[in-house]
């Protein structure tokens, strides 16, 4: 208690030494204060921390952030700022030899916690009004009264309105535990108005019975709790479409990955048991352009992905298309045959990926515009990689379901699917159509190993986890029809996360596969049966 | 002699081939040797895993025969693949004993395999020693157990997490892959949450299948669960669904400092090939990491690069070493000794002679294998994750613990005995 308070009595002489405005008084950090920030006890490196704040020491900011990417070294007398291989003298800045045995810092996530505070409260005056704003972001997350002094300080003299509302919010998650009851219900009013999931928190916290050290003003009380009912309504905004938003995830990969198939199976009936392995190829292209980028063009790897898209199409439609000439071209019409052919297909092709790349799971990196995500509402963010899917899924579908209506190519496919003898009677090269018509299925399914290779593991069996998904939205969705392959798809991700959120993941896989069966059950054409004259009905 | 070798290469699967090769001339030497059963999966899903453990015992095995083998005899490594298939492990294992007579077998990740190799080598009289974390809820005569118990690791690592400096952890989510172990140890861990005043809600048990890979929902429930109070996720998740589940994370900027994730099946070998960056902080718990500073340990790993290399192992450019790899070398080490002691390979005579067994472990302290319960008294780390894959111990306990395989926190565990039934 006694370091708490004077943890708060240390930081209110900084915040006087900011407030004099006499910035040259304060000490620049010496080379035993730098030590003393990373060596030893935890305790005695906060209480280190709070004293180095207390005098406004000069360039701490700058040592603490390398603090906390791990560029500080130190031995029994000195620390020491490695960066790029140089190292330099925290306190003069001037470069110096490193000496043999000098030990990394540990920083633990209490530390790590302390030493984040501690620079947004720095940050708190900075020029830039993004900085400040995750500054506050940050204190926001970490409520704590010591902090406070520097707090009312900021708030005098911050500029922009919304920032000065958050800042209240954060003086007010302070103030909701004052000793002063009027300071408590105001601080419970304002409360209200900040709507993140922290807040909850501290609110819950603050409504514990007053025996267990919670409110025990009525009036507080109350007041907390209508708080607590305008966060938790905001929340469970969050929540729903948070759900939406999965549910919309999994159901573009699932579209994605049934795609290739409902070409390949649904308009040209090949059960293609080797369809999970042609995603894995795709997967496996990413990887291979991938390298070649880390290799030979570092500079430009964030944008390896826009090359991995048409690499991993061609190398799965490739792949395809040799299949089909070769193997897949003699099985027409006869689908057990096709059924064992296709799944030894598969076998020989996850050995051969096996040989070449072993047995182990390769890394696939997130170009770094694709790592984190956004946030939408304060308890809900949204990743970019899903984000990326969505947008690419419905990209996809899009350039077949035109080249499927619009094009040529489309025409003949949906001709020779139809009616293959009345096809060929017309001109149509039958056989050429159905090589472009496999190779363009697994490209498709190259571009779902592809897009799978930012979300998941790449790895020879990748494609088996996902062989029966693909089978079950074609089913579902009605073979031979494109439109109900991205209900079912759709309707398969959402269903499948609503499930999970109420019963978990392993019932919801569960209670999905009994919920299909039972469908076929009593709906064996799918969702969307074909109309019309078909050929072979 | 001919006709030996000619039923010996019979016998082994091709890796075990190369190792022969080697094996052979200072078998030509010495007529006799020792066998020595080595049972870990070198393909299927837990090829990742194993395949080191495998090597590392090798590596063991040549140390030894080095400094002149045990009883004047060098040892013979016997290698079999029993493929990731659980009850596999059961024919494997009774070829080793009564076909190769093996004096001992070194084998073993999942517990499920365990459990198929376990009537086995009860019914043959047999030995195996087991290096991998577990449940507990087991002890056989049989079997002696380098690996830790859940006091070992499960516990103490909760502690840390309710500790001041671990974050003061109020509210608990267990999440794990769905299957004995993880379903065993959280039913340990809610016991102990419970006596330590943990409320039932504050607790969420979680379990995903194996392979799972899409943590969206996951992640955002932890999010929403630790909106009522400091919240800490312990994770039993097994194999490569780790990669997403901590990619998830990152994405959703669930930090360390916030929620921090401790593993007890991630170690520096998972970590391989995952972007360690968005998961710095976040916790595993083990009673050995590479980057732990000593002589031993230092002595280890050289031992270990240069043998990688020497072997071209894959992954040698980047040598890691592990936890089961430091306590199967414990493991043979101790094996050695007790057969040295006992004058004899003789199941029941070593099994004696093992009681009270010392060695230097790389982690850093003198590890004793119990009088009775079979298990290794071992030291308790709590790493956090570094940006290169590696972990920082933060926390650790001052001396080894005992192993207590029958956790108090599972009701009717007080009446049994600290020591194998059968003797």
């Amino acid at each position: 208690m006694l370091a708490r308070w004077l943890n708060a009595a240390c930081r209110n002489l900084l915040l006087l030494c900011v407030l004099s405005g006499a910035v040259a008084s304060c000490h620049a950090l010496t080379r035993e204060q730098a030590l003393a920030l990373v060596k030893g006890e935890n305790d005695e490196r906060i209480t280190a921390l709070t004293a180095s704040l207390s005098r406004g020491d000069e360039g701490l900011a700058k040592f603490l952030q390398a603090v906390l990417d791990d560029e500080v070294k130190f031995t029994a007398d000195a620390a020491f700022v490695v960066h790029d291989g140089k190292t330099h003298d925290p306190a003069t800045g001037s470069e110096t030899a490193l000496p043999a045995g000098a030990e990394d810092v540990i920083n633990s996530n209490q530390i790590r916690r302390e030493i984040e505070g501690t620079l947004a409260a720095l940050k708190l005056f900075s020029t830039d009004l993004a900085e400040r704003r995750a500054a506050i972001k940050a204190l926001k997350e970490e409520a704590d009264e010591t902090r406070l002094p520097l707090i009312e300080k900021a708030l005098a003299t911050e500029a922009d309105a919304s920032l000065k509302t958050q800042l209240t919010q954060v003086r007010a998650a302070v103030l909701v535990s004052s000793t002063d009851v009027a300071k408590r219900l105001d601080a419970a009013r304002s409360l209200a108005e900040s709507l993140t999931p922290a807040t909850k928190t501290l609110l819950l916290d603050r409504l514990k019975p007053a025996a267990e050290g919670g409110e025990s003003d009525i009036n507080v009380r109350s007041q907390l709790e209508i708080a607590l009912k305008a966060i938790e309504a905001r929340l469970a905004w969050g929540e729903r479409l948070g759900v939406m938003f999965t549910g919309a995830s999994l159901g573009s990969i699932l579209l994605l990955v049934a795609l290739g198939l409902a070409i390949t199976y649904g308009l040209m009936g090949v059960i293609n048991m080797a369809h999970g392995e042609l995603m894995m190829i795709g997967a496996y292209a990413t990887y291979m352009v991938q390298n070649l980028f880390k290799a030979y063009m570092p500079g430009a790897f964030d944008w390896y992905i826009l090359i991995a898209i048409p690499a991993s199409f061609f190398a799965a439609a490739l792949v395809g298309a040799a299949l089909e000439r070769l193997i897949i071209r003699w099985l027409y019409g006869r689908p057990l045959e096709t059924l064992l052919a296709t799944w030894g297909i598969s076998l020989v092709l996850m050995q051969a990926v096996r040989s070449l790349f072993g047995a182990q799971n390769v890394q696939v990196e997130n170009p770094a515009w694709l790592s984190g995500g956004v946030d939408v509402l304060s308890n809900l963010t949204l990743p970019y990689n899903r984000i990326a899917i969505v947008a690419f899924a419905g990209l996809v579908l899009a350039g077949v379901s035109l080249l499927i209506a619009r094009t040529r190519l489309g025409l003949f496919v949906r001709g020779v699917t139809q009616n293959r003898k009345m096809a060929a009677c017309v001109g149509v090269n039958t056989a050429r159509i159905d090589t472009y018509a496999f190779a363009l299925g697994s490209g498709i399914a190259g571009l779902a190993g592809c897009a799978l290779s930012q979300v998941g593991n790449v790895g020879p069996d990748l494609g088996q986890g996902y062989i029966v998904d693909s089978f079950m939205v074609v089913v579902l969705g009605g073979v031979g029809q494109l439109a109900g392959t991205v209900y079912a798809a759709l309707g398969l991700g959402i269903l499948n996360k609503l499930l999970e959120g109420w019963q978990g993941a392993v019932l919801a896989k569960i209670m999905v596969l009994v919920f299909i069966v039972v469908f076929i059950q009593k709906r064996p054409q799918g969702i969307f049966a074909m109309k019309g004259r078909s050929a072979e009905a | 002699m001919k006709n030996t070798r000619r039923h010996f290469a019979k016998s082994l699967s091709a890796v075990a081939l190369g190792v022969a090769a080697i094996g052979l001339p200072l078998f030509a030497q010495a007529a006799d040797t020792i066998k020595v059963g080595i049972l870990h999966s070198l393909s299927g899903t837990m090829a990742i895993s194993e395949t080191v453990l495998k090597d590392t015992a090798l590596m063991t095995i040549a140390e030894i025969n080095a400094k002149g083998g045990v009883l004047g005899k060098q040892l013979e490594p016997v290698v079999v693949d029993p493929a990731s298939n659980w009850p596999l492990f059961a024919e494997k294992a009774k070829q080793l004993i009564s076909q190769d007579k093996v004096a001992v077998m070194f084998g073993c990740w999942t517990s499920v395999s365990r459990k198929s190799v376990l009537p086995v080598v009860e019914e043959l009289n047999g030995l195996l020693f087991y290096p991998v974390q577990y449940e507990g809820e087991e002890l056989s005569k049989n079997v002696f157990y380098t690996g830790a118990a859940p006091n070992q690791q499960a516990i103490p690592a909760v502690e840390y997490l309710m500790s001041k400096a671990g974050g003061g952890a109020k509210r608990f989510v267990l999440l794990g892959t769905d299957y004995v172990y993880p379903r065993t140890t959280n039913k340990i861990l809610r016991a102990f949450l419970k006596s330590k005043g943990v409320a039932d809600k504050d607790i969420d048990e979680k379990y995903t299948p194996f392979g799972h890979s899409d943590y969206q929902t996951i992640v955002a429930d932890v999010k929403k669960f630790s909106a009522g109070g400091k919240t800490a996720v312990i994770s039993t998740i097994n194999g490569d669904s780790n990669v997403p589940f901590y990619k998830e994370l990152g994405n959703q900027g669930l930090k360390a400092t916030d929620v921090p994730v401790v593993a007890f099946s991630v170690g520096e070998e998972e970590l391989r090939g995952v972007d360690t960056k968005p998961l710095v902080g976040h916790l595993a718990a083990w009673n050995y990491f590479m980057s732990i500073k000593n002589p031993t340990n230092d002595a280890f790993k050289k031992q270990w690069a240069e043998y990688a290399k020497s072997k071209n192992l894959p992954g040698a450019d980047k040598p890691l070493t592990n936890d089961p790899m430091e306590a199967t070398y414990i493991g043979i080490h101790m094996w050695a000794q007790a057969v040295k002691k006992a004058g004899s390979t003789d199941t029941d005579k070593v099994i004696a002679a093992m009681a009270g067994q010392t060695f230097p472990a790389p982690g850093g302290f003198i590890s004793t294998m119990d009088a009775k319960n079979h298990h290794l008294h071992k030291p308790v780390f709590i790493g956090e994750v570094k940006a290169d894959g590696q972990f920082n111990v933060v926390w650790k306990t001052p001396a080894p613990v005992k192993a207590k395989p029958w956790s108090p926190y599972i009701e009717g565990n007080d009446k049994k005995k600290d020591e194998p039934e059968k003797k």
